[in-house]
């Protein structure tokens, strides 16, 4: 009989689950499920947060935000799904691509809102762009590639090789550097590739690569933005210097980047809740691509490294780190 | 938690059944530590989406991420059994590479399924409700599942599977071949998981080369959280304890989920969860030493 005690046992942990149903308020509900933490999406789920509150949806007020991450585990984003289209929130809002594929597979009633995902087609999340056919629409972030080569020739003249480190596990990451290999040669540049499972991986594969190349170019990159530090490391050591696809890799020490502020990323995914909020039907809210794309600059980076910033670039920057 | 997420929750739990039960296989049957899992799981989900994308009936596809899964067994078992490499390190081997063939076998790393035919498909249109349908064949899948284990463990050829694990020296001594049964176990091992990986990204409409990471720790942690629970020495009590074990495990990580309102935050999950597991371990062990206590009072 010790066996049904257990059995029993089992079945009050699963009573217990069931038991633990989330308070119910009279306001909208936001759920954002989100794949991964590191700045970019961090920053992209502030920038919706701060994006709501200035449309007047705010927290305590009318609006609950519930958030969670899945750690990297796509099986945990499957069950951060299930958790939430139960909860029968006003808006879903995936942020990365596995996120929002899993909250796409668990709902066809409740509204899903995408947002840092690269390839939206790809990812099968709609298929037609201008007028989603279904309950999800959102925002991609697919980064101005064909302008980081342009970048790149400009910082260094003469560009023969770009260096690039990036996870071939990430969706996001394939298409980009498959954008950076047609610009780069349509520009006779070669590419020279590592690849980093983790962000452990990054320095090793940097270094690999360092001395073949004259410049290092950081994708958008989950991988890559956890560990951007030490890729910066890894290109003062080698006196290569490292062009950004993420503003956010400036400030860590990365020369130029051209490319979102991911806050604003969120704050632009707050216009799509707020139109979803209020009532737009989605199949007349279009899928976007993620505006802004700014140059950062920083010139003490270059400074140590010996790299003199055209003066073309510093007239255009609308940052530059001093 | 609501309903939705509860059934959502089994049906994880379910589909993760199938790992715990390829790691029972090799963990406590075979007693070879395989980590292969990690590559397999998520080899069944890209070799079904990729063959369902290529028009493939996905009943078929299925069947080819079961055995795209016991090949990545076979080899760990032609490393460990051939090569005489150490099996924790064989299948650690088979683990790794299976990541780059994954990506080679998807073409990118992450393959959607939505809108696409799966075996859930010819039942959405019933009239039941999305979710009811997948729990249900899941069920039915795993229970056949578990019946064919039980029925082969039972028999003298899944006799000698486990006396390999054992005593494997008494089965060389008897005539039988340790080296088959190892092929053997692992293959079918493996099968089981790339079965799982092919529901997984079936039912959830994609299949991620990531989504492997920490599969053999779920898989351990239901086998052994099922066990300590329900212990017996039947065949079936076991079957039924590390699918149950896997079961807890992903309702340890709901409860988790669902913690907002102990001041935990979202980061806090993996935490959660481990300790979750580990009450659960524990638990049962107080309660007998309060129990002995009691009795010598």
């Amino acid at each position: 009989m010790k066996g049904f005690k257990r059995l029993s046992l089992f079945c009050t942990i699963a009573m217990l689950a069931i038991g633990s149903v989330n308070a119910f308020a009279q306001t909208y509900t936001v759920s954002v499920s989100q794949i991964v933490e590191h700045p970019a999406l961090d920053a992209t789920r502030q920038g919706l947060l701060d994006g709501l509150k200035a449309k007047g949806f705010e927290v305590g007020k009318n609006l609950e935000f519930n958030f969670q991450t899945a750690q990297g585990n796509p099986a945990i984003a499957v069950q951060i799904a299930k958790q939430f289209v139960g909860e029968k929130p006003d808006v879903l809002v995936g942020i990365a691509t596995p996120t929002a594929q899993a909250l796409v597979a668990s709902t066809k009633t409740i509204p899903v809102i995408f947002t840092a995902v690269t390839d939206p087609l790809g990812a099968k999340l709609v298929k037609n762009l201008e007028h989603p056919e279904a309950n999800v629409t959102g925002l991609s972030d697919l980064a101005p590639v064909a302008q980081h080569v342009d970048l790149m020739m400009e910082l260094v003249p003469d560009l023969k090789a770009i260096g690039v480190v990036y996870n071939p596990g990430e969706a996001n990451a394939v298409s980009a550097i498959e954008l950076l290999k047609s610009a780069a040669k349509e520009k006779n540049i070669k590419v020279v590739e590592a690849t980093a499972l983790k962000s452990a991986d990054v320095q090793g594969a940097a270094r690999i690569i360092a001395s073949k190349v004259q410049v290092i170019y950081a994708p958008v990159d989950n991988t890559i933005a956890s560990a951007i530090d030490a890729l910066v490391g890894v290109g003062n050591q080698a006196k290569v210097p490292i062009v950004g696809g993420s503003t956010s890799f400036v400030k860590s020490g990365a020369v130029a980047s051209l490319g979102f502020d991911y806050y604003q990323v969120g704050i632009q995914t707050a216009d799509y809740v707020e139109a979803v909020l209020k009532g737009k039907p989605i199949s007349e809210i279009p899928v976007s691509f993620a505006k802004g794309s700014d140059l950062f600059l920083n010139q003490k980076a270059a400074d140590a490294l010996g790299i003199t910033i055209p003066e073309s670039m510093l007239k255009r920057a609308s940052d530059i780190t001093k | 938690m609501s309903l939705f997420a509860f059934l959502g929750t089994i049906e994880i739990g379910l589909i993760y059944g199938l790992v715990a039960l390829g790691v029972y296989l090799t963990f406590r049957i075979l007693d070879f530590p395989d980590l292969t899992v990690d590559g397999s799981f998520p080899m069944g989900g890209a070799v079904a989406a990729t063959a369902i994308i290529a028009g493939v009936n996905p009943w078929i596809a299925t069947i080819l991420a079961v055995f795209s899964g016991a090949i990545c067994g076979l080899i760990t078992a032609f490393l460990a059994v051939r090569c005489g490499i150490l099996h924790l390190l064989a299948s650690i081997l088979t683990m790794i590479a299976a990541f780059s063939i994954n990506i080679r076998i998807m073409g990118r790393p992450n393959v959607a399924l939505l809108g696409e035919p799966t075996i859930f498909t010819p039942f959405d249109n019933l009239g039941f409700e999305q979710l009811h349908v997948h729990l249900a064949l899941v069920f039915i899948l795993v229970l056949l599942s578990s019946l064919f284990i039980i029925r082969l463990l039972n028999s003298d050829f899944g006799l000698g599977l486990r006396a390999t694990g054992v005593n494997g020296r008494m089965v060389a001594a008897q005539g039988g071949d340790i080296g088959f049964y190892t092929y053997f176990g692992l293959a079918l091992s493996n099968g089981f998981v790339g079965f799982a990986g092919a529901l997984f990204a079936q039912s959830n409409s994609f299949a991620d080369v990531t989504s492997g990471t920490g599969t053999i720790i779920v898989g351990l942690a239901a086998v052994i959280l099922g066990q300590t629970l329900l212990s017996g020495t039947r065949i079936w009590v076991a079957v039924l304890a590390v699918i149950l074990g896997s079961i807890l495990y992903r309702l340890a990580v709901a409860f988790a989920l669902s913690t907002g309102m102990f001041g935990m935050q979202a980061s806090d999950l993996n935490l959660v969860t481990a300790a979750l597991v580990a009450i659960a371990l524990i638990a049962p062990k107080m309660k007998n030493k309060v129990l002995v206590k009691s009795a010598k009072g």
